[in-house]
């Protein structure tokens, strides 16, 4: 797959993305008008782009979808429930069409055809002259620019391109354009230029030489015409002139090309856009310009021009707001670069270079007492820090548009179900890292899913219960201890413990005179296999979905755990690190070993009391801190020393110490994974190097605390097991 | 993989400095000791050959992984052979070597290094001079052996890379050996 196709896939994956939101939306406030609009733009994105790369498929598809939407936006018909359930349905069409045009489908293309098949049939009794009449009559007049013949003479457009040269290069073809110019009108008249073009021995085959001088025939407005050329539209020349334009402004446009005007004109007289006579006599007053209004004036057929003069003005000063709109608009646009991931990482782990690089030479300007040095480097220290934080910060994307996509999902599936859910979000606006994203969306939808088939009751039973029959399924998210935490929660019946544990006992997962607590229980849906709905449904019910979302989040290094109440509803609670290259990091040091601790999970250091000294848990003003001695969990050499600090760290509402030798102070600790190598180890969440060039161990507070209570609960548990 | 390199504080084993193309040929070999014997490796899968240095343990992991190095910002695990063969780790000599190995394993590639006794030197031996796998006798699994090569008279064991560096298998491996906290289940809290 090309370069462009690629783009044209990303983008308009993209364009669909929201065109399916602004959709949605749409069901909601049928009545506004910008979101109709924005609709039409977008499926308007889409059939241009597709048209760029000759994707015919999905142009052909998208322009029938566009013809619906133009009426939709001029008020020829109204937005019902059906026509947005249809708009939709063509959404996923395009989508399944831009994916058999990248070949990432497997669905045959007679399938797939056949999709388009009926949904263009669908779509067609809404288009013109479709049985849906008008709900409401046009109220909005379109903005066209053109004026109405006085003598319905030709009806032409005139349009002045001229590519510039680098277009070939910037793989645009000028005959796709021509092409797609046939869209909107036909073309009467076409003259090529090629003056610019050099001796044979001086052309560079790749520059595009070319300008055309075209006339056509369209009820399009300027715009539609305009935007034909939107791809090129920094790259060339366009001057786009209304039917029936002035003389004048004719002129003007002869004037302001590079060729010569006279045989420009000729080439005009030739398109049809000038009579002979109106040219001669414009030239002729060129000559002159003291007594060129006067010399327009006295023709003959100047006199209806002028009678257009007076709407002209306004016109033009209409398109001259509306051009300008448009490149305001091109600027917002122009501030979006797009940039290859890869470049992104390679940035970010030079970035983790020179944070290494800049802690090596402080800590060297404090090991030298150098004031000047130490005053300097702490300066650089603070700039790169700086930079730190915003190259990771290109990196992250708000989570919101991933709780987004769920609209439509839970829509979906809520008609599916026969169901009345609604989804509240929050929290959009919290960041996170895009590799991070991308991998969730997936666990994700099993969760939403499971709620709606699972958790939510049906209106009826809920209105029994006493229940508003309207069920709320939320997604939060929020950042938590150098974590992001991901909620999904429901107000349905909650987890059966007696079914699950009847379940895990039937299918062997657990010993049926086992004794479990009920968050034990309600871990079991994590279990493979274990599925509580009585029905397999087709969205859920297998006993795959909690299986792999354990799985997959596990391989973020991050978390799942599971809350429930009985009538009251579910809570799914996702714990993931915010990004996976920096973090700042408290060092500290065992057995000579260094280890380094999330400092956002780090709440203070205490010294360890000398009178606790064999026991795991201390007395924190009056509190109870369980600790983990590091030396005892890592198998470290070497004797205890007398004077212990203890870390105490917080996590998932959780306090918890870490006994350490001693402590050595904040850092920036560039992540460094350690490899496949170590993927199951638990306990350390990676590596980092030190200023010394040292390699320091992360840990992974949350797992360490997990396996350290664990270890010990089987320690007590296993002699009560024996006997039992 | 350019030629070996020759900077300071990184040894240089003899015939590595012969001219370039030399990677190409399949058949040369680096080859080193190991608790008094030789072994030799294919060395097209060889990067470098540092001096042992700074080795950072990991907790909870079997012995034959002795921690990670610092190779110029990439963190490298380091693996002990003599322990990998079931042996005893290697003592550290002022001779002790890591070779860093380049891995490619499902599609991922992994630099791994391996803690030696010594490196001798790069050899050429010809597929004729390169015998069978003895099924037993070896003191190493059989499968960690692609063959034994003839050189000088004597035999040294070329290694199969792939299988006594495999990341997959030393993985697995790595679970096993959490030797002060029991065994903990990934799965649900009552799999025992």
């Amino acid at each position: 797959m090309d370069e462009l196709k690629q783009v044209f896939v990303q983008e308009s994956g993209e364009q669909l993305d929201a065109l399916e939101s602004l959709l949605l939306e749409l069901e909601n406030r049928p009545d506004d008008e910008t979101i109709l609009n924005s609709i039409f733009r977008a499926a308007h994105t889409i059939k241009g782009a597709a048209g760029m790369v000759e994707a015919s498929g999905v142009e052909s598809f998208a322009h029938v979808v566009e013809n619906v939407l133009d009426r939709l936006r001029n008020h020829e018909i109204a937005v019902t429930t059906e026509l947005a359930a249809l708009m939709l349905a063509c959404t996923d069409q395009l989508r399944l069409l831009v994916a058999a045009e990248a070949g990432t489908t497997e669905l045959p293309t007679e399938e797939i055809a056949a999709r388009s098949a009926s949904l263009l049939t669908r779509l067609r009794e809404y288009g013109p002259g479709g049985q849906v009449s008008a709900t409401s009559p046009q109220t909005v007049e379109p903005a066209v620019q053109r004026i109405p013949s006085p003598q319905g003479g030709h009806e032409c457009w005139h349009i002045s391109l001229r590519f510039g040269p680098d277009v070939l290069r910037q793989g645009m073809d000028p005959e796709n354009f021509l092409r797609f110019l046939e869209t909107v009108g036909q073309i009467r008249h076409i003259e090529t230029l090629a003056d610019t073009m050099p001796a044979a021995e001086e052309m560079d085959p790749e520059l595009c030489y070319l300008g055309f001088e075209i006339a056509l025939e369209s009820t399009a407005d300027k715009q539609a015409i305009e935007d034909v050329f939107a791809f090129v539209r920094d790259e060339c020349r366009l001057a786009i002139l209304p039917p029936n334009s002035k003389v004048r402004d004719y002129l003007d446009l002869i004037e302001g090309l590079p060729e010569d005007s006279l045989r420009l004109g000729e080439i005009l007289v030739r398109v049809g856009a000038l009579t002979a006579e109106e040219l001669a006599e414009g030239l002729r007053t060129q000559t002159t310009p003291a007594s060129a209004e006067d010399a327009v004036e006295n023709k003959p057929i100047g006199e209806i021009l002028v009678a257009q003069q007076v709407v002209q003005p306004e016109l033009v000063a209409a398109a001259v707001a509306k051009q300008t709109q448009v490149s305001e608009k091109k600027a917002h646009e122009a501030k979006l670069i797009r940039v290859p991931a890869d470049k992104l990482d390679h940035l970010i782990n030079l970035v983790g270079e020179l944070v290494i690089a800049g802690a090596a030479t402080s800590l060297l300007a404090h090991t030298r007492r150098d004031g000047e040095l130490i005053e300097s480097s702490s300066l650089l220290t603070r700039l790169v820090e700086e930079i730190r934080d915003a190259s990771l910060q290109l990196r992250t994307v708000q989570i919101g548009e991933t709780f987004n996509r769920f609209q439509r999902l839970v829509r979906d599936t809520c008609k599916d179900l026969g169901k009345d859910v609604d989804l509240v979000i929050s929290g959009g606006d919290t960041e996170l890292d895009k590799s991070i994203v991308e991998k969730i969306g997936d666990p994700l939808m099993h969760l939403v899913r499971n709620s709606l088939d699972h958790g939510i009751e049906p209106s009826v039973v809920r209105e029994a219960a006493g229940k508003d029959p309207r069920g709320t399924l939320s997604l939060n998210a929020y950042h938590d201890a150098g974590n992001i935490v991901i909620e999904v929660a429901d107000d349905g019946a909650g987890l059966n413990r007696d079914r699950i544990l009847a379940k895990a006992i039937e299918r062997g997962l657990v010993e049926p005179d086992v004794q479990l607590s009920d968050r034990e229980v309600y871990d079991l849906i994590f279990a493979p296999g274990l599925s509580t709905a009585e029905q397999v449904t087709n969205l859920s019910g297998r006993g795959v979905g909690m299986d792999v979302v354990r799985r997959n989040l596990q391989a973020l290094r991050g978390t799942i755990s599971v809350d429930s109440q009985p009538g009251k509803g579910t809570r799914l609670t996702l714990r993931l690190p915010l990004t996976l290259a920096i973090i700042d990091g408290f060092l500290v040091v065992s057995a000579n070993r260094s280890y380094v601790i999330p400092l956002d999970a780090v709440v203070e250091c205490i010294e360890r009391p000398v009178a606790e000294h064999d026991r795991n848990y201390f007395n924190l003003r009056g509190q109870v801190l369980p600790a983990v001695c590091l030396r005892d969990s890592f198998n470290l050499p070497g004797e205890r020393p007398t004077r212990e600090s203890v870390v105490v760290v917080q996590y998932a509402g959780q306090r918890a110490g870490i006994v350490v030798d001693r402590l050595a102070g904040e850092l920036q600790a560039v992540i460094k994974p350690l490899g496949a190598l170590f993927r199951h180890l638990q306990g350390i969440g990676g590596s980092t190097i030190l200023g010394s060039g040292e390699v320091a161990l992360i840990l992974d507070i949350s797992a360490l605390i997990k396996i350290s209570g664990q270890a010990e609960q089987r320690l007590l548990a296993r002699p009560e097991q024996r006997s039992a | 993989m350019s030629t070996l390199p020759t900077a300071a504080g990184q040894i240089t084993p003899a015939g590595a400095k012969t001219p370039a193309g030399v990677e190409t040929s399949p058949a040369q070999y680096l080859t080193f000791l190991l608790g008094g014997e030789m072994f030799a490796v294919g060395i097209l899968n060889i990067k470098e050959i540092i001096e042992y240095g700074t080795v950072t343990e990991i907790p909870m992991v079997p012995p034959f992984i002795r921690g990670v190095i610092n190779l110029r910002g990439a963190v490298v695990p380091v693996i002990d052979l003599a322990s990998r063969f079931g042996g005893k780790r290697s003592e550290i000599s002022r001779r002790t070597c890591i070779v860093i190995i380049e891995l490619t394993e499902n599609d991922e590639r992994q630099d791994v290094g391996v803690v030696v006794d010594a490196v001798s030197e790069v050899l050429e031996i010809p597929a004729s001079e390169i015998e069978p796998p003895p099924s037993f006798g070896a003191r190493i699994r059989a499968d960690f052996i692609r063959g034994m090569g003839k050189v000088n008279g004597k035999f040294v064991i070329i290694l199969e890379v792939a299988k006594v560096l495999s990341v997959d298998e030393i993985a697995s491996l790595a679970t096993l050996a959490t030797p002060a906290l029991p065994e903990v289940a990934t799965g649900s809290p009552v799999q025992d």
